[in-house]
């Protein structure tokens, strides 16, 4: 149980680390929320399943329900986190945030 | 991404129907956590503050997914106004009665007189009536505050 437990927390950490190598390296707001958003979701719940996974490791009354919880979490952030991407993109639509274009034209 | 704009702004900011489903599936989870955080306060971390925050921020964020006449109809201005002077009245009502009993200010202990339960119990018993009223009185002055701010004042349409 541990084992797979850990095995999520890894998995978990990498998503965040591709999440944030995203933020820091794509050129403009819409591949930064795309990286952030995506990876961050997934990444959260991960983590939380892992954890949750953990202190299901001693079966009592205690430690289910405290798995229970993190259970909910785990849904409530897969709901609230791409809906709360969506909002944020439309309003910089709506705005006129302009999209990255290569403007530089290589060699050939 | 000139047609995307111009498809987006044909509906309201906000008016999305992800926006509206998620919000709808989601505040009554926000409310009961709310409570919850409030009721487990002296047990666990958390307290009135905190948790009439989290209540107030439910119904932010439906005046925010929606608009402000939605928020209105869960929630009138009478009733908002009766509930924040309700929490504030709770909690001095609290340690007033308990003055008046014999003891201090906010002197659980001394409640004992009037339904013996044990000095140690009321403490704790206490402490949650008046995390109750401090909740109570939170959520309705945040909501208050959203709502003035975001109309300036008119309290007609909101953002």
């Amino acid at each position: 149980m541990s084992i797979i437990a850990a095995i999520l927390i890894v998995l978990g950490l990498f998503f965040f680390s591709a999440g944030t190598l995203g933020i820091l390296r794509l050129p403009d707001f819409y591949t930064r929320l795309h990286a952030a958003g995506k990876c961050d979701s997934l990444a959260a719940v991960l983590f939380v399943l892992g954890i949750a996974l953990y202190t299901l490791q001693d079966l009592s009354f205690g430690s289910i329900l405290l798995a229970i919880k993190l259970l909910l979490v785990a849904v409530f952030v897969f709901i609230a986190s791409p809906t709360a991407t969506h909002a944020i993109t439309e309003a910089a639509l709506i705005l006129g945030v302009k999209p990255w274009e290569r403007t530089k034209k290589r060699k050939a | 991404m000139k047609q995307l704009q111009e498809k987006a702004k044909q509906r309201q900011l906000g008016d999305s129907l992800i926006i509206k489903t998620a919000v709808r599936l989601m505040v009554p989870f926000i409310q009961l956590f709310g409570l919850y955080v409030i009721v487990h306060g002296h047990y666990s971390p958390g307290g009135g503050f905190q948790g009439g925050v989290i209540l107030g921020a439910s119904f932010i964020l439906l005046a925010l997914a929606f608009d402000m006449k939605t928020s209105f109809k869960h929630m009138s201005e009478k009733v908002n106004a009766i509930l924040g002077n309700l929490g504030a009245a709770i909690f001095i009502g609290v340690g007033l009665i308990c003055a008046l009993v014999g003891g201090l200010f906010l002197d659980y202990s001394a409640l004992n007189i009037i339904i013996p339960l044990g000095p140690v119990e009321w403490r704790s018993f206490g402490i949650f009536l008046v995390e109750v009223g401090v909740g109570l009185a939170v959520m309705s002055i945040m909501v208050l505050l959203y709502w003035n701010i975001s109309s300036s004042g008119k309290m007609d349409e909101g953002l």
